[in-house]
């Protein structure tokens, strides 16, 4: 198991390979399809991101609404292909890391390499048992979203795998051919 | 004629808009804890116990088992002799609104499919009613999410293609959908009917529990030959690899037109939810 901290260099991002169990530390913030729209949107007109996207992970996710005297609702990750057609711009501004959930198309995979990057997989579907892994929540942007808004999320040991690495490695092809193999 | 009041009804699906979203049925619990003793490969095995242990922990700690708490599915069976007072869509709505906000449920309906402003309160709900003898009120509801929801299909098969063209059609589907339902999956099938009837016909099968044996020896049997091949597909749980790809395939067929042979699969992930209360 290996423990990490954001921001990610590109070093430590280069230490990655896919297959690989990474417990994540630091801070990460949420965007999930309403705020890719709205950060391409604002590059498109050259208006300032909310956030500075150098050496930061994005997690696809967007929690249930927090209860009183918890830091978070529940949080899982969501379908990340959803974002992919937005994923190597970011990717271009220095974003070095994804969570979500599902495989990426291959331009993602090529922006990838081309800028060094790590994507995660969560455990789609185990929300309630990855809250405790968020010890703090702020919106810092575009509120009206609601559960699609930008927060800031402090992590604390949230189980990962590398599920893409910058070397176009692919966990989920591994995985299932390593299983095939296995029972073959 | 017997008076059943419209808030009695809001009441009822606020209560199983929580319940539903916190609480896993126990057939898919039970199918869960089967597929991890039958799971062969250990990744697949320990993640499987992490879908266990989140079922355990949404239910002491009262949290969603999914932050995708889903668009609100309610199915309405009124008794042709029950009298509601008041409006039974309201009275959904109404619930809905309720039980998403009083239960910290997350909103995630947009009023206009292309505009997309969040509603607030995750209405509108998709009601299906259906008439039906008797004078009580059937209400289920059944919250979905759409990781699953959005690699569902649906072909007009023709009908020379037969149960050899379903199966290809739900292989396709699920290899089309890989990692991104969150494996296991359940599969509602939906075979006969027409373009908008086979479409709730996979939905209905999602009721069906688990555990429940269809009667239909045909069908039955084409249940199991379904769930053997998505099993061998090696997808597993998440996609990372496994057998359990597929927690359980449920089919609801119907009579259908000569030259037509239409199928739907609704996909869902194990967190297939519904609660039911009868007023």
């Amino acid at each position: 198991m290996i423990r990490l901290t954001t921001p990610l260099t590109e070093e430590k991002v280069r230490s990655l390979h896919a297959g690989d169990h990474v417990l994540l530390s630091g801070t990460v913030y949420t965007a999930r399809d309403a705020a890719h729209q709205r950060m391409l949107q604002c590059l498109a007109e050259g208006k300032p991101l909310p956030i500075e996207l150098e050496g930061q992970v994005i997690y696809y996710a967007g929690p249930t609404p927090t209860p009183p005297g918890k830091p978070i609702g529940s949080i899982g990750p969501t379908t990340s292909t959803r974002m992919d057609s937005a994923t190597p711009t970011l990717l271009a501004l220095g974003l070095r890391g994804m969570i979500g959930k599902g495989q990426r198309s291959p331009a993602v995979m090529r922006a990838m390499q081309e800028h060094p990057a790590v994507y995660f997989a969560a455990v789609g579907g185990a929300a309630a048992l990855m809250a405790a892994c968020v010890t703090s929540c702020e919106v810092i942007a575009w509120d009206d979203l609601g559960p699609e808004s930008v927060k800031r999320l402090t992590l604390k040991d949230l189980p990962l795998v590398v599920a893409a690495d910058c070397f176009g490695g692919d966990a989920f092809r591994l995985g299932q051919e390593d299983y095939l193999r296995s029972v073959r | 004629m017997r008076d059943i009041q419209a808030s009695a009804i809001a009441e009822t699906i606020s209560r199983l808009c929580v319940e539903a979203n916190l609480h896993l049925p126990a057939d898919v619990l039970r199918a869960l804890q089967s597929a991890r003793a039958a799971e062969p490969y250990a990744p697949a095995a320990d993640l499987l116990d992490i879908l266990i242990r989140n079922a355990d922990t949404a239910r002491e700690t009262a949290m969603p088992i999914c932050q995708d708490t889903g668009t609100a599915v309610v199915f309405a069976e009124v008794g042709q002799d029950a009298h509601i007072v008041g409006s039974l869509e309201e009275a959904v709505r109404a619930g809905v609104a309720r039980g998403y906000t009083d239960g910290l449920l997350r909103k995630s309906v947009v009023g206009d499919p292309l505009r997309r402003v969040n509603t607030g309160d995750n209405t509108p709900a998709v009601l299906h009613t259906r008439l039906v003898p008797g004078d009580q009120v059937k209400l289920t509801v059944a919250p979905k999410g759409c990781g699953s929801e959005n690699m569902s299909r649906l072909k007009m098969l023709v009908p020379a293609e037969g149960a050899e063209g379903v199966k290809r059609f739900v292989l396709e589907t699920v290899r089309l959908a890989g990692a991104n339902p969150c494996p296991p999956v359940i599969l509602g099938v939906g075979i006969g009917g027409n373009f908008e009837s086979v479409a709730l016909l996979a939905k209905q099968a999602l009721l069906r529990p688990l555990d429940e044996v269809t009667e239909d020896p045909y069908y039955r049997s084409l249940e199991a030959e379904l769930l053997e091949a998505v099993n061998a597909t090696g997808i597993g749980p998440q996609g990372l690899g496994g057998r359990t790809t597929c927690l359980g395939v449920r089919i609801c067929a119907a009579a259908t037109h000569i030259a037509s042979l239409p199928v739907a699969v609704n996909v869902s992930c194990h967190v297939t939810r519904h609660a039911t209360a009868v007023l």
